[in-house]
């Protein structure tokens, strides 16, 4: 919660000069309270009414990044709890653990190809965090080295012993990892180092109490590139522990909670640490480390991660065009829907299910669904026409028959009339469609 | 430094709804299951109760199902074509909390199963296992609305979980659970408004009804829509923390369902080098879907393959360990 309208007033000059473009210094706060506007415009505020103005309005998580270039993590820096209030910002980081008493080499290979591409979307997995086991120097800076080597993504540094995690740096330090972790017993070393190589550094207290007091006293030595862990592993204490520390954040501006949070599973079974990852990811943690590293077991998470951070009020669109759909030829049936991408994707699936090798048009309705565009004149028969003539379906098909969606048969007649071809209504809902398909074009 | 817990006061919460009965209650139930009830969000358990546990109830058929996938079959091919053992299997062997029958071959274009059929088919179950029974038709409105009374009267005083129904199609299932105090599954198309407005529609055919509904939001699958209905989830979840009383009811999911028609859960491996081995694959599309729907609110979750409902049981029982401060 920002400052309101009011509480910003008091701060402005009061002169109603307009020169901001607001009609009034009241307008103006109430812009400045809504995120409308900056102070920048304001000709005339003090320094002072700047800087308390400038304290308030800072975000309320700060932005945190890790890595660097290409591979560079943006953490933190959301303003709700709930997406459909507005949206989340910075999907969660996705972390696999190697250990340095493994095959780390081998393993950040591996790591490295965990890229997935599925609906016309790529997931990454986006960091790979290294950890000291062997409590040995030698062993972890080896480690290190040879897991930067294979993989140029963003690394956490696990290891507490500053001077370990010293010599293991000085091999990766312009690659900015995350430097895990400051705590009560060795911090002022650990903010010495992050201070000399600028890496972003891990925090974790024994609960929320401690964590706080070793917040204040990190920034008190002024280092603020801070992620937070509270230090809890079971799962429901961790759950409780994240949505704390985002609520103090954003609800109260609860300083020492306003900072990105990292998370870890702590199970045997990697299947068991995917579901409890991604009870984290859900709720609020800005990494999440496991270390479950095969395809099955990271694409549910990364798909997760993806719908969960998309925009809810921006539908998502797939490109508009003639779709194939199997081994298709001059004969193979036609579909048409509209490119909001959980209507194409449904369709899609279903007329996968039909065995029938299919074309699906799917028409430009500015991605949003059948009725809806229907509704808005996005989905008429001139637009599914036109559609079809751009799509070059002549001369794909020699049969010139088309099927519409069930809930817009209406559309039946101007589409044959603007088309020439003859339009067959479809089921209503996907899933009639393999029964359709069995019917008609078997 | 004492942090201070930020705890959200609610005005109101969700309604308890008790499926099942047993000898004593008037049915044949070993003993009932209550869902719902919670004053606070999913397992925040520092601000608020949360009574009774989300729970996992396994799905069968009351047909060999043609499209499931094989992978499927170790474990229930040998129980597929009797609907009693295999609802038997899926608690003995699999720990199901409750089972839901789906009356598939109830569909004018599969078997065409009578009413009557319907309504042995159900008891054949009810007599094989001793936990609460959920029952939802084919899906065709018009042959369902003939199977509801039916199925409804033959179970009589087993308070049933009966579905489900729709805004243009309610009235027929709400008639059936009034006669014979059965609870209904309310089902609205990802849409806040129509859930509310179905709500009440079947709480103004009975007031007694409007404690003995179930919402369904309708689900989707990871990947194909989850988030649209994870927000619905949520939104109707604090409505009914705040007080909205056509909102504060348990919801339910047909997970299983949803995930077992997905590219990602079927593909196999060499199809889809890229994604990994496939059952692997697919019992994690299962519980990260529900995973996600605990965290939203579900009380009910339909699943299917026995290691994905095994995998969010055990979620479940992290979970409801306590959290406060």
């Amino acid at each position: 919660m920002g400052l309101t309208g009011l509480e910003i007033f008091k701060h402005l000059p009061k002169t109603n000069c307009k020169e901001c473009g607001a009609p009034t210094c009241l307008a103006f706060a109430m812009s400045l309270a809504s995120g409308k506007a900056t102070l920048d415009a304001c000709p005339y505020v003090t320094d002072e009414a700047r800087a308390a103005l400038d304290s308030a309005a800072a975000p309320p998580i700060k932005l945190v990044k890790i890595g660097t270039g290409d591979h560079q993590l943006e953490l933190g820096d959301e303003t709700e709890l709930f997406r459909h209030d507005k949206r989340f910002f910075h999907p969660t980081g996705v972390a696999v653990l190697i250990s340095d008493t493994g095959d780390a080499a081998a393993e950040a290979a591996a790591f490295d190809e965990l890229e997935f591409d599925r609906v016309g979307l790529h997931y990454v997995t986006d960091v790979v965090a290294v950890k000291c086991d062997s409590g040995d120097g030698a062993k972890f800076k080896a480690a290190v080295e040879a897991v930067a080597a294979k993989t140029a993504k963003a690394m956490i540094l696990i290891c507490e012993d500053p001077a370990v995690l010293a010599g293991a740096l000085e091999a990766v330090a312009d690659r900015k990892p995350l430097l895990y972790a400051a705590t009560a017993d060795n911090y002022e070393k650990m903010v010495e180092l992050a201070k000399a190589k600028g890496c972003p550094l891990a925090v974790r207290g024994k609960n929320l109490d401690e964590l706080a007091e070793l917040v204040e006293k990190i920034v008190a030595l002024g280092y603020k590139e801070l992620v937070l862990d509270s230090g809890a592993r079971d799962t429901s204490k961790v759950l409780a522990d994240l949505t704390q520390i985002r609520r103090s954040a954003i609800r109260k501006r609860f300083r020492p909670f306003g900072y990105p949070t990292i998370a870890f599973t702590g199970k045997e079974d990697p299947l068991e640490e995917v579901v409890q990852a991604g009870v984290y990811l859900s709720k609020y943690a800005s990494i999440v480390v496991l270390r479950a590293a095969k395809k099955e077991q990271l694409l549910p998470l990364l798909s997760w991660r993806q719908n969960l951070f998309t925009d809810p009020q921006k539908p998502i669109a797939v490109e508009p065009k003639l779709y194939e759909v199997g081994d298709v030829n001059e004969d193979s049936p036609v579909y048409c829907t509209t490119n909001f991408s959980l209507t194409y994707f449904i369709v899609e699936g279903e007329v996968e299910n039909s065995r029938i090798p299919s074309y699906i048009l799917s028409v430009d309705t500015g991605g949003i669904s059948v009725l809806t565009a229907y509704a808005d004149n996005k989905f008429s028969g001139e637009i599914i026409a036109k559609a079809m003539k751009e799509a070059g379906l002549e001369s794909k098909v020699k049969h010139k028959k088309i099927v519409i969606p069930g809930h817009v048969a209406v559309l039946k007649g101007t589409l044959e009339e603007e088309s020439g071809w003859e339009v067959l209504v479809g089921p209503r809902e996907a899933a009639g469609i393999p029964k359709f398909a069995k019917e008609n074009f078997a | 430094m004492a942090v201070e817990i930020q705890r959200e006061k609610y005005r109101s919460k969700v309604g308890e709804v008790v499926l099942g009965a047993t000898k004593e209650q008037g049915g044949s139930r070993s003993h009932t299951i209550t869902v719902g009830g919670e004053s606070t969000l999913p397992f925040l358990h520092f601000e608020g109760d949360m009574p009774n546990r989300p729970v996992v109830a396994l799905e069968i058929l009351d047909m060999v199902p043609e499209e499931w996938h094989p992978c499927l079959e170790k474990y229930y091919g040998d129980v597929y074509a009797d609907p009693a053992d295999w609802a038997k299997k899926c608690v003995d062997e699999y720990g199901a909390d409750l089972v839901q029958i789906r009356l598939s071959s109830a569909d004018p274009d599969l078997k065409d199963s009578s009413p009557e059929d319907c309504a042995a088919t159900v008891k054949k179950v009810l007599e094989a296992v001793g936990v609460p029974l959920i029952v939802i038709g084919c899906g065709k409105a018009e042959k369902d609305n003939l199977i509801y009374p039916v199925v409804a009267e033959a179970a009589a005083g087993e308070n049933l979980l009966l579905g489900v129904a729709e805004l243009e199609n309610y009235k027929a299932i709400t008639s059936a659970c009034m006669a014979h105090q059965h609870n209904v599954i309310a089902q609205s198309p990802i849409d806040i408004n129509i859930c509310k407005q179905l709500n009440i529609l079947i709480a103004e055919m009975s007031t007694a009804m409007a404690g003995r509904i179930i919402i369904d939001p309708t689900i989707a699958a990871l990947g194909y829509g989850i988030e649209y209905t994870y927000s619905i989830m949520e939104r109707a979840r604090n409505g009914a923390l705040q007080g909205d009383k056509m909102l504060a009811m348990p919801m339910i999911g047909n997970i299983g369902y949803e995930t077992w028609r997905t590219k990602e859960a079927n593909t196999p491996a060499d199809e889809a080098p890229g994604w990994g081995e496939q059952e692997a694959r697919g019992i994690l599309w299962e519980a990260t879907t529900a995973m996600a729907y605990l965290q939203s609110g579900m009380d009910i979750l339909v699943m299917r393959h026995p290691r994905a409902a095994a995998l969010v049981k055990q979620n479940i029982d992290e979970l409801m360990q306590d959290n406060s401060y």
